[in-house]
């Protein structure tokens, strides 16, 4: 190997890392924060690493916040919105791969023109909507509007439409409805589309606070990420450790999930990026 | 089963044009031509995957056109074998069952356990499936997914989805194309064994006439979405009733002469006629009729292939014994045609001219 | 008992397959899209019993007020730092993760994981740790420069640093999400065209890049570029948490000006417009990515 290789590469070496060190920052700073007690997260001193770890942050974000609560709703509102996705969305792939009907090209139109409205767009009547029959307030508020994927049926139509066709009439003759093929034979076949498309509805809601902003105000619904901004807004700024110990709680979950399953992960977050 | 003046059309064009085909009880059928001749089609037609646009559909004498597959209780082995790749060979081959003995709750998982009878019904399944899978030989695999089976081993677990279920008739796809040949040809004789065994008429979909030749009792030889001819092996081969059935059926593929060609053959009774004969009907002999030069000489043991040119520069190709010692190519022969195995054809319709031949 | 017609029965079961769906999307997208569109020509205010139409009105206040231009341009400019930056930082850190992978693929990996984390992170909880690392006393950002012997700066209440700071961390957030699209792009290229360079002389780490590297991310590097300038303009999380717009509208942006207009000051009408004018400008964005995507599925 020559020298000027060799000084490329330590060249290059150093600066990802330098940038790998900007990215962990505000993670690095997060963790610290959350671990570190009062009197020194208020020191005017620069401290990185602190002096003893404060688990009392933790404990007091799990026991003496509505923390727990949030997590919970996270919990709830993603996997009912995913839930409701898949029951949705797989049998309208399944419809537009596999059958033929009237229509089908025009269906298919509608979802490719539904792709192309963010969600922004559909939120002020969709508030209207639900003030007027009067479900805001509610985990309906936070669920149904998510429930229409096209982004989704999007996905399994070309997942589904690589599965040959004899597999399904192989299951017609074994006697399964159509409705038995779609969640016997189609979904399990499917999976790898809906791990993929799981982890970018998880993500996606999870982190979401548009909605949840404008759909709820009462903190008992409070996703996360609106649950961590109730949070701060109420402590004058005196909790930091255990604001810091929330927003580690709720960060957890996803980071630790892709830590888990890099591959998967990212491959459905890079798909994510086909939805506009 | 029989299918009467059953028409297929998809958009504008014909796939089946007026079909009829009767399938006897116990019979084994095959279903032969060339790939888009319609007979994949007519094979779904009769297992209630798709309907026909015209004409009838009778199950033992009952109009069934209204019923689905399952409601037919026809089997069906699909050429890509179309095994759930997600369920073990024991669930492939009890799905059938599953759904035929289950409500839709005892399907369930978990919760099915607790449905009142499918205890029972789980048990009859279980001993259903394990006696199919001894019967194919597939015990070993129970529990193995299908992907991680040999090609033979899937064509079996395909197999066995159909068995059991007792169905009143079986429709076979092309079972055998994705099987290499040895394998091939000992599936052959599996299936004329299982044939025998359940005495319930088999259709078989092929594009190979040995196939169709070696296994059937009734060939139905489809072309351009017509039924060109249907009849027994024996019948296929000795009458063919067009010049394209007369092509199709036989290992070495017929060789027809027309006037130009230059030799006459049994022309005197109908001039214009062209005559086929079979390589095998077609060999040298000092005594024969008219001559050719040798090109290539094809050895295969019992037999040997010879590739001849008439002096007007027709392609012949005539099988001598094997024992034949072949003269050194370029040389002239005499030919000899068996008597009685000329097919006089109609020039323009193809179609067979008189009733000569066996 | 004689079955039902199997032509209704098929018509049957597709309404009961594709009808779920097909109602949902046009309850929850197309039927809001014409609202939305209907009442940005009215002046309706949430809750109203009545309203008046007012033509162009409400495009005309967005944008003829200064607040409406204000919000246009901020994110116009946040876009202008984010799109270039992100993008450029995620080819080079792409290209560079991706030679590393030669000679050192384990780090290569883990690197790659590290710069991936912002965009799977929850956004919120990592802006409120990004409030405190710019904390005017108590931020590392702060205490750092002093330490340097910089000048410490009001990085989210000055009003002249206040969107380039949000920009900052746009910037932050997708870099790994660019670098993934352009690792896949160079995964693509085939090994034997680099081979085929250095034959040609072109083999130095500079000239290698841009014979075979640029041109072949060509297609790869507009796909990333509209997709990083789909995700700019949405720009609100940060927003919402960290500066409300503030300090006076400095940071506002169209997503949060809907928010602002529509939600807390319940102007329907005028909320609807600005809504308009923010699905024009994605409704261009995903029109072009499309055509991209469908190019790259062509030409492969």
């Amino acid at each position: 190997m020559t020298a000027s290789r060799a000084l490329g590469r330590l060249a290059s070496l150093a600066l990802l890392l330098l940038g790998a060190f900007a990215i962990l920052l505000p993670f690095i700073w997060m963790l610290s924060l959350s671990v570190k007690p009062q009197d020194e997260i208020f020191s005017a001193t620069f401290q990185l690493i602190p002096s003893r770890l404060e688990w009392q942050n933790y404990v007091k974000a799990l026991t003496e916040t509505d923390v727990p609560r949030y997590l919970l709703n996270g919990v709830i509102v993603t996997a009912g919105i995913l839930f409701f996705q898949i029951l949705f969305a797989v049998p309208c792939a399944f419809a537009l791969t596999h059958r033929t009907f009237k229509g089908r090209t025009a269906l298919f139109g509608l979802i490719l023109a539904a792709l192309l409205v963010p969600f922004h767009v559909t939120a002020i009547p969709v508030f209207l909507g639900f003030a007027q029959i009067g479900i805001l307030n509610s985990y309906w508020a936070l669920i149904l509007p998510f429930v229409p994927t096209a982004f989704g049926i999007f996905l399994f139509r070309q997942f589904l439409s690589q599965i040959p066709a004899d597999l399904f009439d192989a299951a017609r003759v074994d006697g399964l409805s159509e409705t038995a093929i779609v969640w016997r034979i189609a979904f399990p076949l499917a999976m790898p589309a809906a791990t993929a498309f799981a982890i970018f509805s998880v993500t996606a809601h999870w982190n979401d606070l548009f909605w949840p902003l404008i759909a709820t105000t009462d903190p008992d619904l409070a996703t996360p990420p609106r649950g961590i901004l109730f949070f701060r807004d109420e402590e004058s700024g005196d909790d930091v450790g255990p604001l810091m110990a929330a927003a580690t709680l709720i960060t957890a979950p996803l980071v630790i999930a892709f830590l888990l399953a890099q591959r998967k992960f990212t491959q459905g977050l890079a798909t994510g990026g086909l939805k506009g | 089963m029989e299918l009467k003046a059953v028409t297929r059309r998809f958009d504008q064009s014909m796939v089946l044009d007026a079909v009829d085909v009767t399938i006897v009880e116990g019979s084994f059928t095959a279903l032969l031509g060339a790939s888009g001749c319609g007979k994949s089609t007519t094979l779904r037609i009769m297992s209630g995957l798709d309907r026909p646009s015209d004409g009838e559909v009778l199950l033992r004498g009952v109009d069934v056109a209204d019923r689905t597959a399952y409601e037919r209780n026809v089997a069906m082995v699909f050429q890509s074998y179309a095994l759930y790749p997600h369920l073990t060979v024991f669930q492939n081959i009890a799905l059938p069952l599953t759904m035929r003995h289950l409500g839709a709750l005892g399907r369930f998982p978990v919760v099915g356990q607790l449905v009142p009878g499918s205890a029972e019904a789980r048990r009859l399944i279980r001993s259903t499936v394990e006696t199919t899978a001894e019967s194919l030989g597939l015990s070993e695999v129970l529990s193995r997914k299908p992907n991680s089976l040999s090609g033979g081993q899937k064509q079996r677990v395909a197999l066995g989805r159909a068995l059991v279920r007792d169905p009143v008739l079986f429709l076979l796809d092309e079972p055998l194309s994705n099987l290499d040949a040895r394998l091939r040809v000992r599936m052959r004789a599996e299936l004329v064994a299982l044939h025998k065994r359940t005495e319930k008429p088999f259709v078989y979909v092929t594009h190979d006439q040995a196939e169709a030749m070696a296994m059937a009792d009734q060939i139905i030889v489809m072309i351009k979405g017509k039924v060109a001819q249907a009849g027994s092996p024996r019948d296929l081969y000795d009458r063919p009733a067009t010049m394209e059935v007369a092509s199709f059926i036989g290992a070495n593929s017929i060789n027809f002469f027309r006037p130009e060609d230059g030799w006459t053959g049994l022309r005197a009774q109908a001039p214009s006629a062209v005559s086929g004969v079979r390589p095998e009907h077609l060999a040298p002999s000092s005594t024969g009729q008219f001559g050719a030069h040798l090109e290539t000489v094809e050895f295969l043991g019992s037999e040997t292939i010879l590739g001849l040119r008439t002096a007007k520069g027709k392609q012949l190709t005539a099988i001598a014994a094997g024992d034949y010692a072949a003269p050194t190519p370029g040389t002239e022969i005499k030919l000899e045609v068996t008597p009685n195995r000329v097919h006089l054809f109609d020039p323009n319709s193809g179609q067979r001219l008189c009733a000569e031949g066996a | 008992m004689r079955p039902i017609s199997p032509t209704l029965r098929s018509t049957l079961t597709n309404a009961w397959l594709a009808g779920p769906a097909t109602l949902a999307l046009l309850a929850f997208i197309f039927v809001p899209v014409t609202i939305v569109a209907v009442l940005s020509l009215t002046d309706y205010q949430f809750g109203a019993r009545s309203f008046g139409w007012v033509g162009l009105d409400n495009y005309g206040k967005l944008f003829g007020s200064t607040l409406g231009r204000r919000a246009i341009t901020n994110t116009l400019i946040y876009a202008a730092i984010v799109i270039p930056v992100s993008v450029g930082f995620g080819l080079l850190v792409a290209v560079g993760l991706f030679r590393m992978s030669d000679w050192a693929p384990r780090l290569s990996n883990v690197l790659r994981s590290v710069y991936f984390l912002p965009v799977a992170a929850t956004l919120v909880a990592m802006s409120v740790s990004w409030q405190m690392m710019l904390h005017p006393s108590l931020g590392v950002v702060n205490q750092t420069l002093i330490a340097i012997g910089g000048t410490p700066q009001n990085w989210l209440s000055d009003r002249g640093l206040v969107l380039y700071t949000l920009a900052v961390i746009g910037i932050w957030q997708s870099i790994g999400y660019n670098m993934v699209l352009f690792l896949a792009g160079l995964a693509a290229i085939p090994a034997d065209l680099y081979d085929a360079a250095e034959i040609d002389g072109a083999g130095g780490n500079w000239s290698r890049f841009w014979t075979v590297t640029w041109p072949l991310l060509g297609p790869t590097t507009l796909f990333v570029l509209v997709i990083t300038a789909t995700n700019a303009f949405r720009v609100f999380e940060t927003v919402a948490t960290l500066t409300k717009g503030g300090p006076a509208f400095a940071s506002d942006t169209l997503v949060y000006a809907l928010y602002r207009e529509g939600f807390i000051y319940f102007k329907a009408g005028y909320a609807s417009a600005i809504t308009m004018v923010f699905f024009a400008v994605l409704l261009t964005l995903t029109l072009i990515q499309f055509r991209l995507v469908e190019r790259r599925v062509h030409y492969r």
